[in-house]
């Protein structure tokens, strides 16, 4: 009675764990292609409330909102483009984490090549004054400071 | 001494930059809706669903929409100059109750106070989003033309109703 009872118990487990019974997993989104270009755009648009967070990431209604806001732009068949106008629209440059190339952002750009060409610049001038002050006149030590070095190194070797 | 000198300036400079930093607001994000038409919408009234509200009742005059909703404490705050704002009777003041239950809005406003012509009802925030909103309280003075002048983030100073909204309704309305 005992050796049935376990049969049956174990026949219950194996009819449990049968595969073709588990569910198949729901998929979170209705359109995956979707919802996948929502993941591309809302992290590169930042969240207006917790501003150190993307879109994509916030959990801030009101990104929620925005998210839900670029779901319906997508499937009404605007351009990734169109979207983020759309926002820019709205909330200003402000939610472009990557700021557009447009003559207010030219210094944002441009300046760390600015500020590398000057500083390459002020570092050529100064090896180049320094090589011809090496370069030209007599020796750098003269006949007694030489013979005093000497003196120094010798000493330093007893 | 030149030599000292030059990284003791670009201190200064750097030091002058950040102290300026410090006193901006980052919460503040410039709206570029302002000069730009009023986008347009049709939303419920808020304490009658089945009438409508659309901005473009207003053409011809110069208004105030005041985002507001029962869940924001900033509007608790600004509320009773709203109120004695409404009483001068400058310009036309609409509500949009953004993000709220009805029951809610309505019971707020019965119990604080309507300063509003009326309260456009955006229950799931499109409006809100249409015109920027970021942060419950905002207050737009749009022209007759339908066009933003102005936008308050955040509640309403009296300072910045007798500085700023008051002087601009009345030249608008010139």
């Amino acid at each position: 009675m005992k050796k049935f009872l376990s049969l049956v118990a174990s026949a219950c487990v194996l009819l449990l764990a049968n595969p073709v019974l588990a569910k198949e997993a729901v998929p979170l989104a209705e359109d995956p292609a979707v919802e996948a270009r929502l993941v591309k755009i809302s992290t590169e648009l930042r969240c207006l409330v917790c501003q150190n967070e993307s879109l994509a990431g916030s959990q801030a209604e009101l990104a929620q909102d925005l998210r839900r806001e670029v779901r319906d732009l997508i499937k009404q068949g605007n351009s990734d483009q169109q979207v983020k106008d759309f926002l820019v629209s709205r909330y200003g440059d402000f939610v472009l984490y990557r700021p557009q190339l447009k003559p207010s952002t030219w210094l944002l750009w441009g300046g760390p090549f600015v500020l590398l060409i000057v500083g390459l610049a002020v570092l050529v001038n100064y090896l180049r004054r320094r090589s011809r002050l090496i370069g030209d006149g007599e020796a750098p030590l003269s006949e007694a400071e030489k013979q005093r070095a000497e003196v120094l190194l010798k000493g330093d070797q007893v | 001494m030149n030599r000292f000198l030059w990284p003791l300036g670009i201190f200064i400079v750097l030091v002058g930059f950040l102290a300026v930093g410090l006193t901006l607001n980052p919460r503040e994000v410039p709206s570029p809706l302002v000069g730009k038409p009023a986008p347009d919408f049709s939303v419920p009234q808020l304490h009658d669903e089945s009438a409508k509200f659309s901005p473009r009742e207003m053409a011809g005059k110069v208004w105030l929409l005041n985002v507001w909703a029962s869940w924001c404490v900033s509007c608790r705050e600004e509320h009773p100059i709203l109120n004695e704002f409404a009483k001068t009777g400058v310009a036309p003041l609409v509500g949009l109750n953004y993000k709220d239950k009805r029951e809610d809005g309505i019971r707020w406003l019965a119990r604080f106070g309507d300063p509003y012509l009326l309260s456009a009802f955006d229950l799931d925030g499109r409006v809100g989003i249409n015109y920027g909103v970021y942060g419950v309280p905002e207050t737009y003075v749009i022209d007759k033309a339908g066009v933003i002048r102005f936008k308050q983030i955040g509640p309403v100073t009296p300072a910045v109703l007798q500085n700023k909204i008051i002087p601009l309704v009345q030249e608008l309305n010139k």
